[in-house]
């Protein structure tokens, strides 16, 4: 067995998490339902969670919808996954 | 330290138990706590037994549905419905040219609605209450029920999804099952430690302790997830390689196939439609299926494309793509089943995208919410968008939160018309009604002692399927482990099974878990991609076996949690491997089975018209066949196996 026990975050090409530490509790709901646990405990009591497989993310939103201060957990949706949408008016007259 | 990723290696925060060994005993022992599995635990605890539930990871959002569903398919029995179970399965049987599973179906189509009463009772909201939707064409005004698709024959529910996973952990919990979280089931014990024996239990890991557990116990009941990342991996952002999430990895399929678990229909794959960062997440674009079904599409210019019923006449109202054609009894989806249109149950669907395009609308194409009338608008964006899994938070948060606004505005659809990706022949996948174990009429496996629920069976679809057949198959867990007498667990099978598992600890340096699961989707597409032939698949065979020799080897985990990663990507080169055998073991190709063999052209020969199985026994792997139809007559064979639950409904 490994003498020592250690993580290291994993070499995501994705950032689906932002807290905002000022907002953050460090009461780690999110850290509680996260499916993939990709968050581990700050080593800070009180502190924010540590993002470490941010790479696991499912992005389903458990933490953001478990989340009780309004704003301190953000999902960021891959850059290559933002959607198009317009005016409806913009496509020209409507109907046949 | 901020809430953000650690640049260099930081120690492990949970207490480290590698040298632990915890001891449990259980009469119904269930591995998976999604949907499936928490209704397991309820139907077995109702029943009297003694109940662990294993979750690897947290019951209270885990499984394909835990942040949440939109849709209660088959609920034949409500009280709304105009079809009853027996037609339900037999048109589910027959879409699929008998390549379903007439039980696990029929119990769907009869006790789903049971187990949506049981959801409500828990907490969960199933009906209308606060009269959002009153007067709706939907809505049903005495029982508040809201229905999808056919709005004639009303099977279908819209339920609010979002409330389901909490309102069966609390269930679970009442009924007294023990739930034991982040703790991933990762071997079956038999007696005597053969393969084939009767099971009498399992072993486990904790992803955060690495903790390990042997569980002895009368019956086990299977709730994992069909197996996902075979053809399709996406290094770098992991999470999203399949549309299931990421935890679920096909564990129980590994697990059965190592120990004698006979399995059908794994040669059927199709071709990719979720996956990475290539697809949108699912329901995040515009569309006309599923979750945004009936909603109007339009062009680049604005004008409508027409919606067709099965006849391809066009459907001038909104209204009319909710009903049968003239002359159809129902229809089962609508604008859902892409792959094979079955003519009986076919419901309305937009023109095909090729021919619309021949027709001069133009690309891209928009869903047009701004057309629909108010309450088909509002319960498409709102309710169903907001309720199906992954769409809460990101779909539905976000881009009311970036100022989408569903009466103004239309949301683009990409790459092949509706669809949100688009992909090579190669790049497969598991969806629709993919294979899995075989079960009886007790939804007991082959395995003496171990019956299966969900997306363990073959031919599993949604959330009502996994929630009717995980409480069906916990009760019959029960009543088999109150007959059998004290089980006895080999310790020389659980030695065995704790150093394999703890294998890959032993190293500093090696190959990741990513770099396994990547190399074995490139086996997968490069044999068992879109066309077979026994020399492909005979040579993917070897790839697999070759890096089971000198990859799986190497594989390197520092904590508990890369452990389990590693796991479960050691069970997906056995569910590649179970993959293959299933591929071999039909020599023929089909059309419902979506399976090319370049060696076998003929399509569908008749003498091929039956259930291919496959399991491993002590001299390597045992081919089989059942009849197309070997479950017999769907009421019946319910009834005989189960007079006692229809005297306690007869009571309720």
């Amino acid at each position: 067995m490994s003498s020592r026990v250690f993580a290291i975050a994993d070499q995501a090409i994705v950032d689906p998490i932002t807290i905002v530490p000022e907002l953050c509790t460090g009461c780690n709901l999110c850290l509680h339902v996260c499916p993939v646990d990709l968050f581990l405990p700050n080593d800070d009591k009180g502190g924010p969670p540590l993002v470490l497989y941010p790479g696991e993310c499912w992005y389903e939103g458990s933490c953001v919808d478990v989340c009780p201060e309004p704003g301190a957990i953000r999902l960021n949706r891959p850059p290559a996954m933002r959607v198009n949408w317009k005016p409806r008016a913009a496509l020209g007259p409507s109907g046949e | 330290m901020a809430g953000e990723t650690p640049l260099g290696p930081i120690p492990w925060p949970y207490p480290v138990e590698y040298d632990k060994t915890q001891y449990q005993d259980a009469d119904v022992l269930v591995i998976g706590g999604g949907a499936s599995g928490c209704f397991a635990a309820m139907g077995a605890a109702s029943h009297g037994a003694r109940v662990i539930m294993w979750e690897k990871a947290a019951t209270m959002t885990s499984g394909a549905m835990g942040s949440g569903c939109d849709h209660w398919e088959m609920a034949a029995t409500n009280p709304c419905s105009r079809v009853t179970p027996e037609e339900l399965a037999d048109a589910m049987v027959r879409m699929h040219h008998g390549y379903n599973n007439g039980i696990s179906h029929y119990i769907e189509s009869r006790e789903g609605y049971d187990r949506l009463l049981d959801l409500e009772r828990f907490g969960a909201k199933i009906r209308d209450v606060d009269d959002e939707f009153k007067g709706a064409d939907f809505r049903d005004d005495a029982t508040k029920f809201m229905f999808a698709y056919d709005y004639v024959n009303r099977f279908t529910l819209r339920v609010w999804g979002t409330t389901f996973k909490r309102a069966m952990y609390r269930g679970a919990k009442i009924l007294k099952a023990q739930v034991v979280d982040r703790t991933m089931g990762a071997g079956l014990l038999t007696d005597g430690g053969k393969i084939g024996g009767r099971v009498v239990g399992a072993v486990a890991i904790n992803g955060r302790t690495g903790k390990f557990t042997v569980c002895r116990a009368k019956s086990v009941v299977f709730c994992m997830s069909r197996p996902t990342r075979l053809w399709l991996f996406a290094p770098g952002a992991t999470g999203i390689s399949e549309f299931r999430p990421p935890q679920c990895t096909g564990d129980g399929h590994a697990m059965a196939w190592r120990v004698g678990g006979q399995f059908t229909m794994l040669e059927k794959s199709l071709r990719g439609e979720w996956s990475g960062l290539r697809s949108f997440p699912p329901y995040s674009t515009g569309n006309n299926h599923n979750t945004w079904y009936a909603c109007t599409m339009v062009d680049a210019d604005g004008r409508r494309i027409p919606w067709l019923d099965r006849d391809g006449r066009e459907l001038t109202s909104v209204a009319d793509r909710y009903r049968p054609a003239p002359g159809q009894k129902f229809y089962m989806k609508g604008g859902g089943e892409p792959d094979f249109p079955f003519y009986e149950f076919q419901g309305p669907e937009t023109m095909a995208v090729e021919e619309a395009v021949k027709r001069g609308f133009k690309l891209p194409f928009y869903a047009d919410l701004t057309d629909m009338p108010p309450m088909e608008r509002k319960v498409i964006w709102g309710m169903m968008v907001g309720n199906e899994g992954k769409t809460r938070t990101p779909v539905y948060g976000a881009y009311n939160a970036a100022g989408f606004d569903p009466s103004r505005d239309v949301l683009q659809s990409y790459g092949d018309g509706w669809r949100s990706g688009q992909f090579l022949p190669q790049e497969r996948q598991f969806f629709g009604i993919p294979g899995g174990m075989v079960n009886d009429w007790r939804l007991m496996t082959n395995l003496e002692g171990l019956f299966a629920a969900g997306d363990v069976l073959f031919a599993s679809d949604c959330v009502g399927h996994a929630a009717a057949t995980g409480h069906y198959a916990g009760r019959h867990a029960a009543t088999y482990a109150a007959a059998r007498g004290e089980v006895a667990i080999d310790d020389a099978q659980v030695a065995s099974e704790r150093a394999r598992l703890y294998e890959p600890l032993q190293r500093t340096h090696g190959v990741s878990w990513q770099a396994l699961a990547e190399a074995i989707t490139r086996v997968m597409q490069n044999y068992c991609g879109a066309v077979k032939s026994d020399d492909l698949l005979h040579e993917g065979l070897r790839g697999i076996e070759e890096l089971r020799a000198n990859e799986a080897v190497r594989l390197v985990a520092r904590n508990p949690h890369d452990l389990l990663r590693a796991q479960e990507t050691l069970n997906v080169l056995s569910n590649a491997e179970l993959v293959i055998h299933s591929c071999l073991a039909r020599k023929a190709s089909s059309t419902p089975l979506q399976f090319q063999r370049l060696d076998y052209q003929a399509m569908d020969p008749p003498e091929w018209h039956k259930f291919v199985t496959v399991e491993r026994d002590a001299a390597g792997v045992r081919v089989g066949s059942l009849p197309i139809d070997y479950y017999g007559d769907f009421a019946t064979n319910y009834e005989s196996h189960n007079a006692d639950y229809i005297r306690e409904r007869a009571v309720r």
